[in-house]
């Protein structure tokens, strides 16, 4: 009986069965790469707001603490989106004429709320607390980014589960004394590690990896 | 025949319905702080307290924590024991919340004054330093000519931890050898940090 196939196609079988593992592997590469871009996860995409506030000119320029604003962010969960009260604290007096500003001055006249487009939405089913974060020296920066070099702002960071894991199960390699919290431009020194396991010990940070610990 | 028939096309009806109340878990049946809401006219979740409600623990009885008066006028000493602790929870929260107008030593000389917001008086005149410190709460609680009230902001203890670093502020800048302890006042003599010595200082300031 004479053979079906030349003997030729034997190569096209081996590089076929050698080629669907390469195939296969490329795209789960391929869709674990998608999964961590920007395009999926939106960080360091800056989101349009209905006014164009810039945290550059007023945490960095004018050197408004964090807490100016974000007033309950060492208390509770939400670290607060600050009323139009706080806005014309200054802006009674300040950029009064200001076409840019005028969205502020109508929330102000009328009692009506900015819609702020918000930038970091976890998803519901986790539970973070930013008040037990800033208590235990993680700063804000860390996180954040340089909020305080944006101009319109951006989520600096994935918010992916790994994200958070990577400092939840090394927290030595992140965390800092509380009393530079907020201070922006702190670099960790050249011995973090060994500054970060003291900081472990004095602030009785774990190592919390429970599911249960932000999924309840 | 039939009947089986029937029972199959109620259960796909009840499939695809049941597939209709798809529900994403990242997006609970609940609010989060400050999300929009479509039920209350104005389109807040989170709400103003009705009005004369009482949490526990909130009934402010005593009024002179609460607004610095009591019957004789503005009171003149902290509701609660005066520590270095308190001291220094004054000094973080005066410059986090008074120093961009007053400027960290209490001069009115802050960023937003020199942004053009009318200038606070110095902390350290005369009529300033003579005032009790409930004069202070009180201006931080009720704002005073063009300064906002800061009630809002900062909490009660909070308000009179930075009354008392005020009086700090002012005493730092009119203190005397008195004021030193006798065995401290060798340290007078050393030369200050910072004054020039030929030694290069390390900048650390932002830039």
């Amino acid at each position: 009986m004479p053979q079906v196939f030349h003997r030729s196609t034997n190569t096209f079988s081996r590089v076929s069965i050698f080629g669907a593992l390469f195939f296969i592997a490329a795209a789960t590469y391929g869709l674990a790469l998608i999964n961590r871009s920007a395009y999926v996860t939106q960080a360091g995409v800056a989101r349009a707001q209905p006014i164009q506030f810039s945290h550059r000119h007023h945490a960095g320029e004018l050197g408004i603490d964090c807490r100016y604003c974000h007033t309950s962010v060492e208390r509770t969960a939400s670290a607060g989106v600050p009323p139009t009260q706080t806005c014309m604290n200054c802006h009674a007096q300040i950029w009064v004429d200001s076409p840019v500003l005028e969205p502020v001055r109508a929330s102000y006249r009328t009692d009506t709320s900015i819609r702020w487009t918000r930038v970091h939405d976890l998803p519901d089913y986790v539970y973070f607390d930013h008040s037990i974060h800033v208590q235990k020296g993680v700063g804000c920066a860390t996180c954040h980014g340089r909020v305080d070099q944006m101009n319109l702002t951006w989520q600096e960071s994935s918010l992916q589960m790994e994200w958070c894991l990577d400092c939840h199960r090394n927290p030595e390699r992140y965390v800092r004394p509380r009393a530079e919290v907020f201070d922006m431009a702190w670099e960790p020194p050249a011995n973090q590690l060994d500054l970060g396991r003291e900081l472990m010990r004095t602030y009785k940070i774990q190592r919390l990896t429970d599911c249960y610990t932000c999924h309840r | 025949m039939r009947a089986v028939l029937v029972r199959v096309a109620l259960v796909g009806v009840v499939t695809l319905a049941g597939g209709g109340c798809r529900r994403d878990m990242q997006d609970a049946p609940r609010y989060d702080p400050y999300e929009v809401s479509t039920f209350f006219k104005d389109g807040r979740a989170s709400r103003h307290l009705v009005a004369g409600t009482v949490a526990r623990g909130q009934l402010h009885e005593d009024a002179a924590i609460y607004t610095g008066k009591s019957a004789d006028g503005f009171v003149s000493a902290l509701p609660f024991p005066l520590t270095h602790a308190v001291l220094d929870r004054g000094h973080e929260r005066y410059d986090i919340y008074c120093s961009p107008c007053h400027d960290r030593v209490g001069t009115g000389a802050g960023m937003i004054v020199q942004r053009g917001y009318k200038p606070p008086p110095s902390l350290h005149e005369e009529r300033l330093r003579k005032l009790p410190l409930g004069y202070f709460f009180d201006v931080m609680t009720n704002g005073f000519g063009v300064m906002p009230g800061y009630a809002p902001q900062v909490p009660e203890d909070d308000r009179w931890a930075i009354a008392a670093y005020i009086r700090a502020l002012q005493r730092s800048q009119h203190a005397s050898v008195d004021d030193v302890p006798p065995a401290d006042r060798g340290a007078l003599d050393a030369p200050a940090p910072g004054a020039p010595s030929g030694v290069k200082e390390a900048g650390h300031g932002a830039s």
